[in-house]
Order: structure tokens, then sequence, then C-alpha cells
């Protein structure tokens, strides 16, 4: 990433990513502010900075994600640390209230937003807190933040990683990686729902395909079956149970393998196919529900992308997107299903950034927009 | 026995005894072998192979050697046994099981049957049960390889097999005249998994891939989430619930359209993704419609993405998600109209619930060679699409009891294409679709109820001296008139409702009462009258300038063509006139000319012969209306070598071919004719086809393209129909065509 130092936009520096469930936020904290530039900083800046580094969680629901923290980053010829935030799309209106009486209008700054909630909520900014957003596209900024974010490394390690022995569950560990050759690579971004991307330069890429069954698919159907009520209390279960006493298996259906076909014994042969039954729908439990939900959205998404590297001839398939977040059981259950499935020609890659691509190829819209002013 | 009332009541709601009388279910159970049954997750379908044996009228030439006398019928006509094969085939719900079992066994005297072919998810927990009651081994046949079976065979040997489901047109199902080349194909079977099944001729096919979220997700998971436990009560809720209230939009997020990536606002963008941040409660309805059209947007799209990875645009589906559901027949169509912008379109089959059975049967069947032949659907038969759909018609399911049949007729000949169709592809028969066409429906409905009468009448007639004609008849009538009311309801039931399928109808019910050709005597007397004049019209055609006598015998074709029973308006005349006869034909047409083979056609191709033109003569296998069969043209056209040298000579020098059509129908499908008449029409070099009549060149044909010169002729018999072609009654088709050059 290129970026002009000579004129630089004004403070505060913020990348917005207005999702379905989601609101990504990254923030740049200048670390290198000298005595003077301190003094002419108006009170409410400084108010903003202070309250968002000073805090890991706002309000009930906004979290700091301190782990994700790039720390002494320089762009635009100033270092600081860049702060990854996100909280519910739910609590958007309190947001933007929040702005309004931060007189966040008065620092005159270009507010960058990307995400579908960017044109949904735009009115909502300009009559509740008289502010204007710069509406970006989704995609776009997707992959020009995963690039960046890549390219700059995770606190000099690697951004991405990949699983080695992905077939075999003792064996299989969480390894780092540097994606030397970028492209051409499938980018499948999970978040509610689900888009697939085929990209195969910086700014070359077009959108496969995509599908409903995502992130807000296994969170709204575990709140249903469980009556949970978030995606960790979604997970913690999952992690607990079985989804074997709710999915059907070849081997329940044919006692074994199915060798007419090649099918496994063990491969799933109809997602909750137990549960047609009365008796074993009396007698689940919540966590093994919750884990077949995860499996079978899982395993869905990872079908798909699957066909879409066969058809589009891409062999690096990139895992992004809020669902990923604290989820091994995903991660890894689609690093072995582009590895089975494919017989080792398909390789699947993570990025530890996972949601906040979106937000921050907003942010280096940002910079970028008062380069060309 | 009685087989109603027999099963135990207690574990579901439903009445469990069959209203209609069993043996009219389980039909040639005595001569009955060859079992096969598929045992699905709720319906048992049950193949078996018998042998019916029923009257066909037969013609014998009397030996003529004798000094003939005028009193002397030209040919003797006996009605005789014959034994042709029928596959049947019934589907009922497993509840039924044991009281059908008992029936069979009861009434199953051919004992040579050891065996019986079992497939299915549910053969392991019933097979214990077979054996003990039926004494049969149950010899298990790979599901899948049963399921393609029966896959090819359907799709080759049932025209209108495949269909397109459209919810909001004016029929809802768009059959599809089938490729001729049935391979390539997929078949997605949507069971409780997805299978998705790339077929690529009848041995050969791979699981190419498949989706463990098919119906058993939407049954398990909608059990969960609903409280419901029925399949069809979870469709039934689906049906009249708002998959919005449940689903994140693409507007929920951005408030309208993602125009820069043309998804439209009402696109789902996160299934179930308003019950992740939303804090309410969610109807079961609007939970199941949501689920539904989750599960089959993801097989739709798997669908196309494997449909495109291997280059394939025929997809049928099938298992136990779509068995005549129009609810998932519609959500699928959607999806695969979605992915693939309308390049691949979502086919269904009509009998789709049977092939696992008949493949398993063909399994069972191999040493018969079943898949030597060509079989035809019975339409008298056979229950007819949605017989027992649920959604359609509830109160029809109540009544009808939940038995749904199928027979197919081993035709005696094998049928192909004839090879001088410009496009076998394209081509349909039936000029008009009745499915599509509503008011021509209500017309040939109407027009054929009227009609019923008279064919009761001719059919007792032609049997006055055969014991229980009068009931027999009767039952016929029943039968199709039941036929007539069904398909007023249901146009669709067996496929494209066509003016061909209704005569078809009439002669497999008038076959299945034993009036295998009731116009039989009609024909003797009519040939034997014609005959006297055959010399005599023939001088006369001699005796005319060439072109002159060219119009002659173009319209003493036309003028035959009249008598044709199956018109109401002559049948109306000839009822009431005895005497009306060829010169009143003549008349009607304002001009001149023989009944229709001998004082029509065999001047005609007389004319041809002395031209030095080969002629093929091609006529019905079997008997329709009174329509010269194959048989009785061969003691026709020696009668008339007796009188005629012309014809005499050209028999000999084999100028003149009698070859039957294959069919048994006043229509022609030109997809289904004789082998062996395809063969001539090859190895003679056919370079011009004459399509002669109202049921052949009209209601069917009228547009068929031939790859060489043709002529189609007839006489508007039917004033509805001559007002729709924009004539009046009697008026004249004349159709010459030349395939233009392009086509070779």
């Amino acid at each position: 990433m290129k970026l002009k130092s000579s004129s630089k936009p004004a403070f505060p520096w913020f990348g917005m990513d207005i999702g379905g469930t989601l609101v990504k936020l990254v923030y740049f904290e200048p670390k290198d502010i000298t005595a003077e530039e301190e003094q002419e900083e108006v009170e409410n800046l400084k108010s903003i900075r202070w309250y968002l580094t000073s805090n890991t969680a706002y309000g009930k629901t906004g979290v700091r994600d301190v782990h994700l923290e790039l720390r002494n980053l320089t762009i635009c010829g100033r270092t600081g640390n860049l702060h990854f935030i996100r909280f519910p799309t739910a609590a958007m209106h309190k947001f933007i209230q929040m702005g309004r009486d931060k007189h966040f209008s008065s620092l005159h700054t270009t507010l960058c937003a990307t995400g579908g909630g960017a044109y949904k909520f735009e009115n909502d900014f300009r009559t509740m807190a008289d502010l204007e957003l710069l509406k970006l596209d989704e995609l776009d900024c997707l992959i020009q933040g995963l690039l960046y974010i890549d390219s700059v490394g995770f606190n000099d390690h690697p951004e991405c990683y990949f699983f080695e022995n992905p077939s075999d569950t003792q064996n299989c560990i969480k390894k780092p990686c540097c994606l030397d050759n970028l492209f051409p690579m499938l980018l499948v971004n999970i978040g509610s729902g689900v888009s697939i991307l085929a990209v195969y330069a910086k700014d070359d890429y077009k959108r496969v395909t995509g599908t409903s069954l995502g992130g807000g698919t296994f969170l709204g159907l575990c709140c249903l079956l469980t009556g949970c009520e978030t995606f960790e209390e979604a997970l913690e279960m999952a992690s607990k149970g079985d989804s074997t006493n709710v999915d059907k298996l070849v081997k329940d259906i044919y006692g074994g393998d199915y060798q007419r076909f090649g099918l496994q014994g063990s491969a799933v042969a109809s997602s909750f196919g137990h549960m047609m039954s009365k008796e074993k729908r009396e007698s689940i439990s919540k966590e093994d529900l919750a884990r077949a939900t995860l499996v079978t959205i899982t395993n869905n998404i990872g079908s798909i992308a699957r066909m879409c590297a066969v058809n589009e001839k891409i062999e690096r398939v990139v895992f992004v997107g809020n669902f990923l977040r604290i989820n091994t059981v995903s991660t890894k259950l689609l690093a072995y299903a582009m590895d089975f499935w494919s017989k080792g020609q398909l390789r699947a890659l993570f990025l530890e950034h996972e949601g906040y691509f979106g937000a921050v190829g907003a942010f280096l819209e940002l910079l970028k927009s008062s380069d060309d002013a | 026995m009685a087989l109603s009332g027999g099963v135990d009541r207690g574990s579901h709601s439903m009445d469990k005894s069959i209203t209609l009388p069993p043996d009219e279910i389980f039909r040639n159970l005595e001569n009955a072998k060859r079992f096969a049954i598929d045992i699905g997750g709720s319906l048992t379908k049950l193949a078996y192979y018998s042998t019916v044996q029923h009257k066909v009228a037969k013609v014998r030439s009397f030996d003529h050697s004798a000094k003939e006398t005028d009193g002397d019928p030209l040919y003797e006509i006996s009605v005789q046994e014959e034994i042709t094969a029928r596959l049947h085939f019934i589907k009922f719900e497993n509840a039924y099981i044991e009281t059908c079992l008992d029936f069979i066994k009861d009434h199953l005297v051919n004992t040579e049957t050891k065996v019986i072919k079992a497939t299915g998810g549910g053969a392991h927990k019933f097979k214990d049960l077979i054996e003990k009651k039926l004494k049969l081994k149950v010899d298990k046949e790979d599901e899948m390889t049963c399921l393609i079976k029966g896959c090819n065979f359907v799709l080759k040997n049932i025209p209108h097999e495949a269909f397109v489901y459209a919810k909001h047109a004016d029929s809802e199902f768009r059959f599809q005249h089938t490729h001729p080349d049935i391979f390539p194909y997929l078949l997605i079977n949507i069971g409780s998994g997805v299978s998705i099944v790339k077929v690529e001729a009848e041995d050969k096919f791979e699981r190419i891939g498949g989706s463990s979220i098919g119906g058993g997700t939407f049954w398990g998971l909608g059990a969960l989430l609903t409280k419901t436990k029925r399949f069809d009560e979870l469709l039934q809720l689906a049906s009249k619930g708002q998959h919005t209230n449940v689903d994140m939009l693409v507007k929920d997020i951005y408030g309208g359209a993602y125009g820069s990536l043309g998804l439209t606002g009402d696109l789902i963008a996160s299934s179930f993704g308003k019950s992740a941040t939303t804090d309410k409660e969610f109807s079961k309805e609007d939970m199941a419609k949501s689920l539904l059209h989750m599960i089959s947007n993801d097989i739709g799209q798997l669908a196309c993405l494997y449909a495109k990875l291997h280059n394939l645009t025929r997809v049928y589906f099938g298992g136990f998600f779509i068995r005549g559901h129009p609810v998932t027949m519609h959500t699928i169509t959607y999806s695969i109209n979605f992915f693939t912008k309308g390049e691949v379109q979502a086919l269904f089959l009509r009998h789709e619930g049977y092939l696992g059975a008949i493949g398993a049967f063909l399994k069972g069947a191999e040493e018969d060679n079943p898949n030597q032949y060509s079989w035809g659907e019975n339409y008298a038969g056979s229950s007819g699409l949605m017989s027992v759909s649920p959604e359609l018609n509830p109160v029809q399911r109540a009544r009808s009891g939940t038995f749904d049949m199928l027979e197919m007729d081993r035709l005696e000949r094998q049928l192909v294409n004839l090879p001088l169709l410009q496009d076998p592809t394209s081509y349909i028969p039936d000029t008009v679709d009745l499915t599509e066409d509503v008011l021509a429906r209500e017309y040939w409905l109407y027009c054929f109820e009227e009609a019923l009468d008279g064919v009761v009448k001719r059919a007792i007639a032609s049997q006055k001296d055969q014991p229980k004609a009068v009931e027999r008849a009767e039952k016929f009538r029943q039968k199709y008139r039941h036929k007539l009311q069904t398909l007023r309801h249901q146009p669709f039931a067996y496929g494209s409702l066509t003016v061909r399928s209704l005569l078809d109808t009439r002669e497999h019910c008038l076959n299945e009462f034993n009036f295998p050709d009731p116009y039989s005597k009609i024909k003797q007397k009519e040939n034997d009258m014609a005959l006297k004049y055959y010399l005599k019209v023939v001088k006369s055609v001699e005796e005319l300038s060439w072109e002159q006598r060219q119009f002659t015998l173009v319209k003493g074709l036309l003028a035959g063509n009249v008598f044709d029973w199956g018109a109401k308006a002559v049948s109306d005349v000839l009822e009431s006139d005895p005497e009306f006869g060829f010169e009143q034909a003549k008349q009607q047409l304002q001009d001149n000319s023989g009944i229709d083979i001998i004082l029509g056609v065999f001047p005609f191709i007389r004319e041809l012969l002395i031209r030095g033109t080969e002629v093929v003569l091609a006529s019905n296998s079997g008997p329709a209306l009174n329509d010269v069969t194959n048989s009785e043209l061969q003691i026709l056209t020696e009668r008339i070598a007796a009188m005629d040298p012309v014809i005499h000579t050209a028999l000999k020098e084999d100028r003149l071919a009698l070859v039957q059509n294959g069919s048994s129908s006043p229509c022609l499908d030109l997809s289904r004719l004789d082998k062996v008449l395809a063969t001539v029409v090859r190895e003679r070099g056919t370079d011009l086809v004459i399509i002669e009549g109202m049921g052949r060149a009209i209601h069917t044909n009228y547009y068929a393209m031939l790859s060489c010169e043709s002529l189609k002729l007839a006489v508007i018999k039917n004033s509805w129909l001559a007002e729709r072609l924009g004539g009046k009654i009697f008026s004249v088709v004349f159709k010459y065509e030349v395939p233009s050059k392009a086509q070779g």
C-alpha cells in the first residue's frame, strides 16, 4: 500500500463496516502526537480517544478485540495502534446517538462506512447526528483491507494460517503461513450470509455466488433450538455437543460404508436426520443440537466453496468473516472438508483478523479520499 | 378375505380401510410373478409382472378358390384370447403393508415365484414380515441402481414423463417431449439426504456429489422447530408461512437492493438471520417456510454447480422431498431459475415415486429382457399424476383411499423414431395441447362425453352374441366417464392432454372390458361393399385426362376419409342412414370419388405404381375405431390384387409393401413407430410421406417437419375444429411441404 503522507486527513481515523448482525469498527490511535499537537487537539477528540483506548467493552454489547490490536503501525506518515471494535448492528441507533452526544460532527471528519448498513443507516446518521457517511462497496473494502493487513502482518507474525494434517483430528495443528502467491484466490466471506469471490488481482475480482446459509443461520437456528442468546453461548454449547446424535450418518442407513458410491460410513447422510424420530427428538441435548447446527452450516459452506473452487479452477480458498471468530470447530472442519473432498488438491487458508477486513478497507479509503482531495 | 379394517388403527389417526375393492388394486394376481418391492420411509411400492388374457379381434381370409357368391363376406372375424404382458405398480402407505401382503398371499396362484426383489430404506425393516407372509425370499437390491434403472425405463417408454413445474402459469405442469436419446442427464434424488447422480448410459452412472441437507433436514429440523410431526403437515405449515419474518433479507441489511451486485432487496441474505438478532416468538408457519426456502435454495445451488461442472442441462429431481408436492417443486424450480438464470430447467417426473420399484423389478426380470421391448402406459389401469396428493385434493384422497397404480403394457413391437423427422428432439406429435388450451379442453372433453353413449351402443352391437356384453359396456362407460371427470379437474394426470390421449384412453378402457374392436363388423361390411365398387372406380378414373385424374384421385382419398366413425358429425349421419355411402360422401364434398382404403387409397397408390413409384403402405398394428388394421389390409390387398393386375404385379415385384406402424391409435406419434417400418423407410430411401386422415394429419403431425417432401391431407369432420382453423365443416386440408434446403 503506497500512501502519500502529504495531505493527511483530520483525526479521528475510523473505518466502519455495518453488517447484518455486527458492526465492525477500526480505529487508529496515533501514538506519535507531539506536545504541540496535543495542545491543539480539541477536547472531544481527546475524549473519544480516551474512551476507546482505555476501555475494552462499550455499553452492554460493544467489545474491543484487544488480541487483534496492530501495534506501531505507520500509515500515512503517522505511527500508532490500530484497534478493532465490534458491536451488534441492533445497537446502531445507540451508537449514532453517542456520536451526536459527543458532537462528532464538529470534528469535520469523514466517516467511511461500508456494508449494507452504510446504506440503510445513512439517513439516520444525517438526521440524528448531522454526520455524512462516505459509502463504500463492501467487497472492494473486503479485498483492499485483506491485502493491506496481510502486507503489514500481525505484529511481526504472519496474518495467515492453515491446518497441518487436516484429515487427522489428533495431529491437526494450526500453522502460520505467508501468502506468497496470493492470486488467484477464492475468498469466502462468512458473515450473516456468505459471499464467495474469485480474486485474480488487487482490483480484479468477481462475486461467484453466495449462500444464505451463513453465520446468521447458525446463530438463528441455535437460538430457536436451544434458547441461547449469543454467538459465544452457542459456540460454547456446540463445543460440548456431539452431532452424530442428531445427524444420520451413512452407516446409520447402510450399516457401514456405502461402497457402491465410495461413501464412508462416518459421512453425514442427512443433517438432522435422526430428528425425524419423535423418541430421539425428546431425548436430544441442546449441546448436541448446537453442534449439529454448526457442523451442518460449516459443511455446507465447505461444499459450496469447494464446488466453486473447482468450477473456477482456483486452488487456494481463503475463509474470512466473523462466523470463524473463536470457532476452531468450523475452521478445522473447513480445512478437513477442503482437503478430503479434493483429495489434497485444495487448501483452506484462514486469517487472524477474520471479520475486520471490510472495516479496514473503509479505513484505507479515508486515507485515500483525503489524498485525492 | 376382507382387506379393509384389518390393520391396527391405534398408531395413526387415519382410517386405514381400503375403499376400493382390493381386486381392483392388485389386479391379475392369479398369474403374477417377478415381485419387487420398494419400501420407503412412508410409502411402499409393489411391482409385479402379469400376463393379461384379453380378447382380440382376428381376421382370417376365407379360401377363395371356390367360386364366389355375392353374399360371401370377405373375411372372417373371430374374437380370440391373446396373452400380453403387463407390469403392475401399486403405491400405498406403509401402514397397509401387512394387509396387502395377506391379500397377495391369498390370491397368488403362480407358484414358480420364489424370490422378491426389495429395495428402499425400509426393506430390511419389513424383510421378515415379507418372507413370513409371502414365503418368498427377500433379495435386496442397491437403492440407487434401482432408481436409475427405473428412471431410464420411464424416460424411454413414457413420452410425457418429464415436466416443468410453473406454479403461476395457466397449466402448472408443462410436459416435455422426451428427447429420443435420454442420456446424459443428472438425477438429483432428495431423500433424507441428497444424492447427485450423473447418468451417461443404461448401466453407466456415477454419484458425483451430494449433500446432507435434504428432506431429512427439513423434516428433522422442522419437527424440532415447530413441534409438528408429519412431513406433509410441515409442508402445509410452510405453504402458509412468510419467510420474510424469519429470514434476513438483503433489504434488511441494505435498506433496499444491493444494486452494484444485482442483488434485489427481497433476496435472502441470511436464512433464519432474524431469529439471531430479534428477540421474539416466531410462528411455526413462518419458520417452516424459511426452512423450506433454505433447503430448496441450497439444493438448487448445489445442483447448478454440479450441472455446470459436468456441462449437463437435463436435471431431474426426485425423492420423497419432491414426490408430487407442489410446494417443493415450486421452491426447487425457483432456486434453479435463480442460480442458472434460466439456463437449466428443473425437471420432475410423473412416476418419480415408482422409480425404485420399477428398477428393482427390472433387476429381477432380467431374464425376460424387459428392456428389449417397448412399453406403453395403460391409461385405463393407471391412476395418473396427483391421484393421491393431499395438497391438491384432500377430499379425493379420502374417497379413493391412498392407493395409486401404474400399469404398463408390453407392446408387441419395438418402437423407434421415424428416420425422416427433421428434428426428432423438437418433434411434438400433437397439434393442440389441451392442458394449456382451456377452451379446446372444455370442447373436447364435452365432445368425448357426448359421444360416449354411441360408443357404448357400438360396443354392445359388436358383441351381441358374447356373454355379459351389456354389463361390460356399462363398466366401460363408468370407467371412461370417470377418466374424463378426472381429466376435467386434473388435465395433467396422464401427461399433456390431447385429442390423441383422449382417444387412446378410450381404446384402453374398451380393451379393459374386452371390446377389442367394436368396429370390426362395420369395417367388414364396408370393405365388402367397397370391393364391389373397386373396379368401377378404377375404370372411371382411367378414362380421365391426366390432370383430371389427379384431381379425382386426391378427392377420392379425401372422400374416403369422411368415413371416420370417430367424428361425431359423420357418425350421426351414418347411424341414422345406413344406406349413406360413397356417392353421398362425394356429394358432401360437392364432387367426386371409394371408401377410405379401397376406393380412396388404392386407386391413388395404383396411379403411383403405374408411374413406377415404389409404395410402402403403413397401417395400424392394432384396431382403433374403423381404421384399417394391417391384418385386414393384407387380406384386402390380396383381394384387390386378384382383381387388378397393377396391384398384383406391384406386390409380386415388391414395389408395393404393406408394413404395420406399431400403433393402435387413430392418431400417430412419429417418434414411436414400428422398428420394421423405420428400417423399410430407411432402406427404400423414402422421399415422400403421405399422411392421411384427421387423427394422423390434423390432431397429430399437422406441424411435423419432415426431411423429405410430405403431403398431409384430411377432411375436417368437426365443425368446432373447422371454425378454429378458419373454415367450415368438411373443409379440406391438403398440405404439401418441401423441406428447406438448409436442413439437407
